[in-house]
């Protein structure tokens, strides 16, 4: 604590002469920045991150992030549990999307053993990870309000995802960790009655998704909250490498799901069904917080219309493939690349035809997002700060893992 | 607290027109007169003491003193009670806003919450943090109590008893609502943190800005009415089933007065979308943060004194003060004239005119975002009050204009 803030003035210099013949002395009274914690324990943080803030009454002029709090070794012990066994701990890191955790370690796996992977078995994964996409987003949405001041909209993502939630424990008994998806396919076949009940969801969502539209992001002082802060320019957004709706937001249109297209995502984009929203710049300059948000907003509707294609192909058949009691995975080394809700997961294995992986390496979306944090909160207020951290959409539990 | 001292300086201000009614003692008459002159409030509750059989021991000037000390309880009471219906209201309104319940298990639809949250506050360990400035820390919440507490006696409960009938009742009410910025500015500054001097310094420069507009746009019905006591300006609007007479409908400039008097009462007691003071995803809470149990519970009956307090002034200067249909039945000259039954009407009306006001304020705060400090600032400079301004030269044209043509 530097309770003691020290004022320094500086040495009055000469630089006027008034009419009368007295002079006008110029003296700068300089005071030091202050030093402000920003977290573990601050409600904006969204989790336990700590930010360190230089700031200068309301203007911060310094800002960096210190990782680490909610570190739980998850790669380490990816390397010294079977295969199979890692995969509850994929749930872990980016807990608001276990789904798309799954899936991206099962296909690097997957990737490995070279199995095929039965087509009901892919339609159901393509299905969670777009609901839990959903459910990621509305999170993401509704903390964002909270950020800015505005309580309700939380309180009416949560009901939606609430309902999310139950049809995953409905498909897999599990509310926020499923390991649903396995290597090889998926756990279970669906419940009866289940398909039925996600096309409901779909339907009353949408209704939902209007109201979230008019109410939070077309209201005049959300707009004006967010637009023209922290803006990141189509370059810085590319230096930084970032993945997912904060690369959107600057209005570049990578989606790894159409342009390194896996499972049947190819297949949505033939049938047009994949539709992925840019931020155009609409309410400010390209790249700043509405448009992230924007985005997100978007492709919770596009997730709906992914999901509807699924319904409406979905087949009978086997949900996962033969394979061995003790997993051993042939020699060598694959990366895959998914889009999770915030951006590339990418599961790097190494297998030395053992049953325990040699290397486990995982690439955390929020974690390659964060650095652009110190960038361009340089000059905010102390209010847009926050603001610039809830639209990152951050998940402590990835950056840490 | 304050107000024993305070109700003896208040009763100097009253209307002389009010004298003590004839005692049965002269002694006691006497008494009350050294003591000041007692106002009707004070003045009702001394003679039903009267009534009582009182022993010879009991020196005269006690009983006016009791009665003093009975009023300073009544306005304690109405902060107190308004509080609890104020958390209640709120928790209810968030509540079926965000398609939830809200409390339900104490008493009927969690009726008795407040009681249990107000033991809960006072069983609650009382922490002044380390390094804090501790006479400060202790002063501030019963500062800022003490300055609304004062605020309240100038509010008639009917318009037959009141206890401070200031003849510059608006003025005082608004000085005293000010001093709890100082208040909230010692919290800030004594807890030895730095959100909370965030949350003080955000208070002291929201204030300062919206102090102006408040005033300002207050000018119209002043404008209009041309007098600054509560129950002057109340009488003054009785009409038609008690709606006709409103001051809101006697000048065109009297709606936009309104709309900006509400927006600028909404930044003085720190409610959404104005509450930067206290905002609890950026400041964590702002001058509250170090505050605990009853002290934090200070705080927050002042917050909802001043809410009320203010949607109470909005009542008397724009929305008919004291009329409505229900005391048009019951006035001098109605269809059913009965002086008892037209004060407790006059009670109800401006009760339930301030809870419609506490209402709209809790609809707005759970329904938008919070402002950006610097957006605060311009609303308040640049907008509300060069508005206010052209409502007053619009308002005072407007009269000067009605008084020339009509004579």
């Amino acid at each position: 604590m530097d309770q003691e803030r020290t004022a320094t003035v500086t040495e009055p210099k000469e630089s006027a002469v008034l009419p009368d013949g007295s002079k006008e002395f110029v003296v700068d009274v300089h005071t030091e920045d202050m030093e402000l914690n920003m977290g573990p324990q601050h409600p904006a943080t969204h989790g336990v991150m700590r930010i360190l803030l230089r700031v200068d009454g309301e203007l911060v002029t310094g800002a960096q992030p210190h990782l680490g709090y909610l570190h739980r070794c998850a790669e380490k012990i990816g390397e010294n549990v079977e295969w199979l066994q890692y995969l509850p701990y994929t749930d872990r890191y980016d807990y608001l999307a276990a789904m798309n955790n799954n899936l991206g370690y099962s296909m690097a796996v997957e990737k490995l053993l070279g199995i095929e992977i039965p087509r009901r078995a892919e339609m159901l994964r393509i299905i969670c990870a777009e609901l839990n996409r959903i459910g990621s987003h509305l999170i993401a949405f509704g903390t964002y309000g909270l950020d800015l001041g505005a309580f309700t909209p939380f309180l009416y993502t949560f009901r939606e995802r609430e309902w999310m939630m139950s049809l995953f424990e409905k498909i897999c008994g599990a509310r926020l960790t499923y390991s649903y998806i396995r290597i090889g396919g998926v756990f279970n076949d669906t419940p009866p009655g289940w398909l039925g009940e996600v096309s409901r969801f779909c339907d009353t969502f949408l209704v939902k998704w209007q109201e979230y539209y008019d109410l939070v992001v077309e209201n005049q002082i959300f707009i004006g909250r967010t637009a023209d802060v922290g803006v990141i320019p189509r370059e810085m957004a590319m230096d930084f490498g970032l993945t997912g709706p904060m690369l959107r937001g600057s209005g570049i249109d990578f989606d790894l799901r159409r342009d390194m297209p896996y499972s049947l995502y190819g297949e949505v984009d033939k049938a047009g069904a994949l539709n992925i929203p840019v931020a155009r710049g609409e309410k400010g300059s390209l790249g700043d917080c509405w448009d992230r948000v924007w985005v997100r907003t978007m492709e919770m509707k596009e997730s709906i219309e992914i999901v509807r294609w699924c319904l409406d192909n979905i087949e009978a058949g086997p949900v996962i493939g033969e394979l061995p009691k003790t997993l051993r995975v042939p020699a060598g080394e694959a990366y895959v690349g998914i889009e999770n809700p915030r951006g590339e997961l990418g599961h790097y294995v190494v297998s030395d035809g053992g049953k325990v992986a040699v290397r486990c390496r995982v690439r955390g979306p929020s974690f390659c997002n964060l650095p652009v944090l110190e960038e361009i909160m340089l000059g905010t207020l102390l209010a847009d700060s926050v603001a610039i951290i809830g639209s990152t959409d951050v998940v402590v539990g990835e950056t840490d893992r | 607290m304050s107000l024993s001292t305070l109700a003896l300086p208040l009763s100097l201000l009253t209307d002389p027109a009010l004298k003590l009614a004839e005692s049965e003692t002269p002694e006691v008459a006497e008494a009350a007169a050294e003591m000041g002159e007692l106002t009707s409030g004070t003045n009702l509750i001394n003679e039903l003491l009267m009534l009582a059989p009182i022993p010879d021991f009991v020196p005269g000037w006690a009983i006016p003193l009791t009665a003093i000390m009975i009023g300073v309880a009544i306005v304690m009471g109405v902060v107190s009670l308004n509080a609890m219906a104020g958390t209640w209201l709120e928790r209810k309104v968030s509540g079926h806003i965000q398609c939830r319940y809200g409390p339900m298990r104490a008493g009927w639809h969690g009726f008795l919450q407040p009681l249990a949250d107000g033991i809960k506050l006072m069983l609650k360990e009382d922490m002044i943090p380390i390094g804090s400035d501790r006479v400060l820390f202790v002063m501030a919440p019963a500062l800022v109590l003490a300055s609304v507490l004062g605020a309240l006696a100038v509010m008639p409960l009917s318009p037959d008893f009141f206890f401070a009938d200031a003849p510059m009742g608006l003025f005082l009410i608004l000085a005293l609502t000010s001093t709890t910025t100082i208040g909230v500015i010692m919290a800030g500054w004594a807890s030895n943190s730095k959100w909370s001097v965030y949350g003080a310094m955000r208070e002291a420069a929201q204030v300062v800005a919206y102090e102006v507009p408040l005033g300002i746009s207050l000018l119209v019905p002043l404008i209009v009415a041309g007098t600054f006591s509560l129950t002057e300006v109340s009488e003054m609007q009785s009409g038609m089933f008690g709606i006709g007479g409103w001051l809101i409908f006697k000048n065109p400039f009297m709606f936009p007065a309104l709309i900006l008097f509400f927006i600028a009462v909404l930044a003085e007691s720190k409610r959404a979308p104005f509450d930067l003071p206290e905002s609890e995803s950026e400041l964590v809470s702002g001058f509250l943060t170090e505050y605990s149990g009853i002290r934090w519970s200070f705080f927050f009956m002042e917050e909802y004194a001043a809410m009320f307090l203010y949607c109470v002034v909005t009542a008397f200067f724009f929305l008919g003060g004291f009329n409505s249909p229900l005391t048009w039945l019951f006035e001098d000259g109605g269809l059913l004239p009965n002086v008892i039954l037209w004060n407790v009407a006059a009670f109800f009306t401006i009760v339930v005119k301030g809870y419609i006001g506490l209402f709209v304020m809790m609809w707005v705060r759970w329904t938008l975002p919070r402002l950006r400090i610097d957006q605060v600032m311009t609303m308040g400079y640049k907008y509300l009050t060069p508005i206010s301004l052209v409502c007053v030269l619009g308002a005072g044209i407007w009269e000067w204009g009605k008084a020339a043509l009509l004579g």
